[in-house]
Formats: structure tokens, C-alpha cells, sequence
């Protein structure tokens, strides 16, 4: 039963960023993942100095929080003139610096392990369970993540055309008078917030390989974008599952298996793949050039 | 006296030192990065290293921090080498590349350390203090190999200026002239590796990326030559490294990388609001002393026409103006257009007058007469212009300019008057029709009111 839980979760956690992910890779902010799952770090220690506990809602309230002002960072220092890979950058390194500085000064109080309890693990998933009164609802990762990625399948689901638009061609989405910056804020909060819910669960590696990697697959074997998003949770599932079994027989970190996995799905894909893929590429050059 | 106490101490001595040397190497490096687009490189390349270190361990079994450094500058190497290979051979930018790879590494380095951990016998603790990094706990050996390793970077970079500068700024014409782009780009991304890893000791994995970029991103607000842009990340790295050293040591627990990357920060920020060119408190004064201008120049435009079509109308022209028509002629809210007749009043370019209903209208003053005269005459060459552009395509008139006369050459301005004439566009208020009383012949003229 614990195997099955960590799996869904994993799954879970895949699919949501995978889904996500996709449009980030469309608007060239694949780092931006990254970016925030370390840049929430002062939210954390802020809110668990000022509560006092380990509670997951505060730590979430406080990372979600250093999340939007991530985006809202880049997004500013992006339009007075800071190339964005800068200012993705210099927004999340030097948050992460507060955060570090913060947790060395007040070290005495906080019981906070960097590797730990700030970033989840994912093989501590199914004893974190939901309860109401002796009720026990399953772990609460999966509740959390669930949540999160219903609501962004509904929010990208309504949507879905203007998000079309604003990813592939944002000055044409604008010229049709499609509000590219509210979906642009839109986007990024369900980022924001799927990295949080996810990285508090799982931890910060998968979140941000999830991000990717999957969708960066995905979008190698097709052109079209709603395949592309299916394609995407399709992998991220396959990942967590033969993550997991990695990780048993070697008996490590389940995140990094399955990250690993998933770095291996994508070798396949950009050797592999029918339209995109290096071996038909190169094997199409010579048959032309021996014609 | 603190300060100079603090010094005496060797060990602050060394780590002061090294510091201000990542600093350099890492700011001079950043600019070539930064204005390539690869600002993150860093922060891949740093995760990178993981697995090389992990590796290094399995292979050899001993915690030698040289050996590391081997490893995380293979796996780094490889890395570099995955990042140009995914953005080359497929459809995925570079962006996307970066971070596959960095999670990727990073995903099998955590494979390697929990695989290394959970099958050895406790030796392997202090793996991954070598990626979080300690600044404070840097010695002489490591600072000797830091001041090496810098130099040959600052020389291979000094040596190397103008072939990098082209590869950041034209790349292509590089290629043209014969230069192997390829070769220096990859000599690039190697040395900005090397740079990584000698940081990664200092400061650790997120906070290396750090010194690359912020230092860069600040000179950039203040110069736009690459030559003193380099000096100045240099500096400023410098400086952060020295501030964040001499902080640390001051106040208890107090780490050094971060405190560098938050000093690096601080010059950021200043740069970012107070550059004269750049900053934003100067483009906010510029921006608003740009509108108060084109108000300006609105209002003595739409007053001039105004009189203007009166004139053409009935051959004679009223007392003044009032508000609302300018209001409504220029399309603004009344309250900007009564602001900007005071400032004009201000100027001494218009003035308060009574109408016959009884209300405050506005006339102009002689010189804003003038003003105004040019203002139209100028806006209606620029019609005449952008009309006939192609026929003006020879003069060379440069369109940012405000003024289109003083761009043309005496034939050409009576050419272009003429034309106006035959639009029927030449501005038709002169001045002995708005002041008759004051009108003297031209050599006469010059007095002011």
C-alpha cells in the first residue's frame, strides 16, 4: 500500500508539472521552476518563525507567498530592461541568500535540516496521512496535489485557447485583445503554486525535473499542443512508476530515481523520435545526400 | 579597530582573499556569459557537479578535495556538453536544455549520494558540505589554488578580449572573418566551468550562479562598453567578496556565500534605481519631464490652430481661448490641460485674458506666439515628410529627432515650404495678426513684453 501511495503521489506531482511545464517550455521559462523552488525558502523560515510550528499550511501560505513575489520580481526587473535569464537569476539567488542567512542566524530555534523537512521527502508520503477524527482519508500529499492539479486542469482547461495563443504568439494574442499579462500572472501562480504544493511533499529536485523534463519529451515525439499535454502527464506517470522500481532495487533516493528516469525517457526521445529525433534526422541527411 | 583585528587573523587573510578572487574571475567571466544570454549556466553547471563528486568517491574512495574538483569539473564537462548538444540537434532552446540537464545531473548525484550513503559505512558524510560550501572554512592550499586558477582565467580572458567580445556581440561575422566560433564558444563555456568550480567550495551550488550573474548585470547599468563593463563586474564581484567576508566575520553564525551574494545584491539594486542611464529613478524623471514637455507643446499647438481655423474662417481672430476647447481639441481631462497652461503662463509663454462672456480664456505672449508658429510649422513638414517619404530618402533625415528644418539644407527647406504652400498647409497666423499694436517692421523687432 505505501509503494502505491508514493507511486500516485509521485504520478501526481509528475503530472501537474508536466502539464504546466509545457507552456513554460513554449515561453522560453523552463528555469523559472527552479528559480522559485528556491526562492520560497525565506517564505518558509519567515513563517515558521513567526508560528512557531512545523505545520504544513503555514510553511505553504509563507512559500506561496515568496513564490508570486518571484514572479512578480522577474516579471518587474524583466520590463524596466534585465535580460530574463538575469533577472531570473538575480531574483532567486539572492531570496535563497536570505533564506540561508535567516536560518544560520536564528540556528538556535530553528529545528529546520535544509535536506529534510524544507525540502519533502518523498518516501515519508503515505505516513503523512489527512485525518478527520479517526477517519484516515489517505496521505495528505496526495490530497494537496490532487487539489492543485485539478484546479489548474480547470483553470488551463477554460482557457485553453487564450493560453494557446499567449504561448506561441503573444504579440498576436495581444493585437486580438486577449489580456497576455493577466495570463502571463495566471500561468505563474499555477506554477507557483503547483511547485509549492508539490516540492513540500515531494521535494525540490522532482518538482523542478518534472517541470521539464517531461514536457521536453513530449514536446519532441509531437507538434501539436493538447497532444503534448497528454503526452506529458502520460510520461511523468511512467516515471514514477519505473522511478520507484529503480529506486527499490537500488535502494536511494526515490526522487532522484525518478528523475533519472525521466532524463533517460528523454535521452530515448531525442535519439529516437520518429520527426525529432537524432537517429532519423541523421539517417533522412544521408538518404538525401545518397540520392 | 574591530575591522583591523579581524584582519591581523590569518585565516580571515585567506578567506578575504579567495573571496575577492572568485569575485573577479567570476564577474569578468559573468559579462561573456550574461551577454550571451547564458546568464544561468552557472546555476546549471554548479548542480552538475554532483555526480562527478559522487563518482570520484566511489571510484577512489578518499575525500580529497582535489579529486572532487576533478570530478565535478568532468561531470561539468559533460554537462556543458549535453546543454550545446539537446539546443543543437533538436527543437528544444536553450533554456529548456539548461534546466533538463542541470535536473537531470542533479537527479543521478542524488541517485549516487542516498545509493553511497545507504551501502557504505558512514565515511561518505561531508559530501555534500562540499556542495553547500564554507567559505570560512577555506585554507591556505585551497586559496593558493584559487589565485592560480583566477589568474589564468583573468590572463586566457585578457588575452582572448577581442575574439570573445565579437563572439558575444556578432558571432556570425566572427565565423565570416574566419575565427573558430565553436572553438571559442566552447572555450568560453569551459572556462566558466572552471570558475564554478573553484566557487563551488566558497560558496556553494546556488549561490556560485550568483557571483556570475549579479556582478555582471550590475556594470551593465553603468557603461556600454564591454571593456569597462568587464573592469567593473570585476569590481564589483571584488567588492561583494570583501563585504561579505568582513560581515561574516562580524557577527556570529553569520554565513560567508550568502552574505557575498546579498552584497552583490545591494549593488544591484542601487545600480537598478540610480544608474544615471539605466537606473529607474532617472528614467521616471526623464519619462515624466518628456510628458510635461509633449503637454506642453499639445496645448501651444492646439491653441495655434484653433486661432488659426477662427482666422481662416471670419479673417480675424477672438481675444483668447478657453479651456475646454483646448480640452477637447487635444483630447485631454480638463484638469491636465488647466495644469499645463499654468505651467506655460509659468514659462511666460501664454497668458490670462478675459472673454467677452466672461470667462478666463488664453492668449499667447509673443515668444509663445513664436514657439507655437515653429511647433506647427515643424509637425506640418513632418506630415509633408512622411507623405513623401521616399522622395526625401537621399537627405539622410534621422526620424528620432524632434526637428525636421535644421536637418535640411537652405534649396531643400524653401523646397519643402513650397510644397507645404501647394497643400495648402503653410500655417497661416502671422504675427502682426495676433499683434497688430506691437507689429514692427522685422529690423525693428525684438522687443520684449
Amino acid at each position: 500500500m505505501n509503494s502505491f501511495w508514493i507511486i500516485l503521489t509521485g504520478a501526481l506531482v509528475a503530472s501537474s508539472c508536466g502539464f504546466l511545464g509545457c507552456f513554460l517550455i513554449l515561453r522560453r521559462m523552463a528555469m523559472l521552476g527552479d528559480a522559485i523552488s528556491h526562492a520560497v525558502l525565506p517564505g518558509i523560515v519567515l513563517a515558521f518563525l513567526l508560528t512557531g510550528t512545523r505545520d504544513s499550511l503555514p510553511m505553504v501560505i509563507g512559500a506561496s507567498a515568496l513564490g508570486l513575489l518571484t514572479v512578480f520580481l522577474v516579471q518587474t526587473l524583466h520590463q524596466s530592461g534585465v535580460k530574463s535569464d538575469a533577472a531570473i537569476g538575480v531574483t532567486f539567488t539572492s531570496l535563497f541568500s536570505v533564506g540561508v542567512i535567516l536560518i544560520s542566524l536564528y540556528t538556535q530555534q530553528v529545528d529546520l535540516d535544509l535536506d529534510c523537512v524544507l525540502y519533502g521527502e518523498i518516501a515519508y508520503v503515505p505516513w503523512n496521512t489527512w485525518e478527520i477524527g479517526s477517519l484516515s482519508l489517505g496521505p495528505l500529499a496526495v490530497w494537496q496535489v490532487g487539489i492543485v492539479f485539478l484546479i489548474s486542469l480547470a483553470v488551463i482547461g477554460l482557457f485553453y485557447k487564450q493560453f494557446k495563443l499567449c504561448a506561441f504568439d503573444p504579440a498576436m494574442a495581444a493585437a486580438v485583445g486577449i489580456p497576455v499579462t493577466l495570463f502571463h500572472y495566471l500561468l505563474m501562480g499555477l506554477v507557483s503554486m503547483t511547485t509549492v504544493a508539490s516540492f513540500e511533499s515531494v521535494g525540490a529536485i522532482l518538482v523542478v525535473a518534472m517541470l521539464v523534463v517531461p514536457s521536453a519529451t513530449a514536446y519532441l515525439l509531437t507538434d501539436r499542443l493538447h497532444v503534448m499535454l497528454i503526452l506529458s502527464i502520460v510520461i511523468g506517470t511512467l516515471c514514477s512508476v519505473l522511478g520507484y522500481s529503480l529506486a527499490t532495487w537500488l535502494d536511494s533516493s526515490i526522487a532522484g530515481a525518478m528523475t533519472t528516469v525521466a532524463g533517460f525517457l528523454f535521452l530515448l526521445a531525442f535519439l529516437f523520435s520518429p520527426r525529432h529525433g537524432l537517429v532519423f534526422k541523421k539517417w533522412a541527411q544521408r538518404r538525401i545526400a545518397a540520392e | 579597530m574591530n575591522l583591523l583585528l579581524a584582519l591581523q587573523e590569518p585565516n580571515t587573510q585567506w578567506v578575504l582573499a579567495g573571496c575577492m578572487l572568485l569575485g573577479i574571475s567570476s564577474g569578468i567571466l559573468g559579462c561573456f556569459a550574461f551577454l550571451r544570454g547564458r546568464s544561468l549556466v552557472g546555476d546549471a553547471l554548479a548542480h552538475a557537479a554532483l555526480p562527478g563528486v559522487c563518482l570520484m568517491y566511489v571510484v577512489t574512495g578518499s575525500k580529497s578535495i582535489g579529486l572532487f574538483l576533478i570530478g565535478a569539473a568532468v561531470s561539468g564537462l559533460l554537462a556543458t556538453y549535453c546543454i550545446q548538444m539537446i539546443s543543437r540537434h533538436s527543437r528544444i532552446k536553450e533554456d529548456t536544455s539548461l534546466a533538463i540537464t542541470l535536473s537531470v545531473f542533479f537527479g543521478i548525484g542524488i541517485v549516487l549520494l542516498t545509493w553511497i550513503q545507504h551501502s557504505n559505512n558512514g565515511n561518505q558524510s561531508g559530501l555534500d558540505k562540499f556542495l553547500f560550501g564554507q567559505a570560512a572554512s577555506l585554507v591556505g592550499q585551497d586559496v593558493y589554488a584559487m589565485i592560480i586558477v583566477s589568474s589564468l582565467l583573468i590572463i586566457v580572458t585578457a588575452l582572448l578580449f577581442k575574439e570573445f567580445k565579437l563572439l558575444v556581440f556578432d558571432s556570425s561575422f566572427g565565423r565570416g572573418i574566419g575565427l573558430p566560433m565553436g572553438f571559442l564558444d566552447a572555450l568560453l563555456m569551459l572556462m566558466l566551468l572552471v570558475s564554478v568550480v573553484i566557487g563551488l567550495q566558497a560558496v556553494g551550488v546556488v549561490l556560485v550562479a550568483a557571483m556570475l550573474i549579479a556582478p555582471s548585470v550590475t556594470a551593465r547599468y553603468w557603461t556600454d562598453r564591454l571593456g569597462t563593463m568587464v573592469i567593473l563586474a570585476g569590481v564589483f564581484g571584488a567588492l561583494s567578496g570583501a563585504l561579505g567576508t568582513f560581515f561574516s566575520t562580524q557577527v556570529k553564525n553569520l554565513p560567508t556565500g550568502p552574505v557575498i551574494v546579498l552584497a552583490a545584491t545591494v549593488f544591484f539594486l542601487f545600480s537598478l534605481l540610480f544608474s544615471p542611464k539605466r537606473g529607474l529613478l532617472f528614467r521616471m524623471i526623464r519619462f515624466l519631464q518628456l510628458r510635461k514637455k509633449v503637454l506642453q507643446e499639445d496645448l501651444l499647438q492646439a491653441m495655434y490652430e484653433a486661432l488659426e481655423a477662427e482666422y481662416i474662417q471670419s479673417q480675424r481672430v477672438s481675444k483668447g481661448i478657453h479651456p475646454s476647447l483646448l480640452a477637447g481639441k487635444t483630447r485631454k481631462r480638463e484638469r491636465v490641460v488647466l495644469h499645463g497652461l499654468q505651467i506655460l503662463e509659468k514659462a511666460n509663454l501664454i497668458r490670462p485674458v478675459e472673454l467677452p462672456n466672461r470667462q478666463t480664456g488664453w492668449m499667447f505672449t509673443p515668444e509663445g506666439f513664436e514657439q507655437a508658429h515653429e511647433l506647427v510649422l515643424n509637425q506640418r513638414l513632418w506630415d509633408l515628410y512622411h507623405m513623401h517619404e521616399t522622395e526625401y530618402l537621399s537627405l539622410g533625415i534621422d526620424k528620432n529627432e524632434d526637428a525636421l528644418l535644421p536637418q535640411l539644407s537652405g534649396e531643400w527647406q524653401e523646397r519643402m515650404k513650397q510644397e507645404l504652400e501647394s497643400y495648402n498647409m503653410t500655417p497661416k497666423l502671422a504675427y502682426k495678426i495676433l499683434f497688430p499694436q506691437k507689429w514692427q517692421p522685422a529690423e525693428q523687432r525684438g522687443v520684449s513684453v
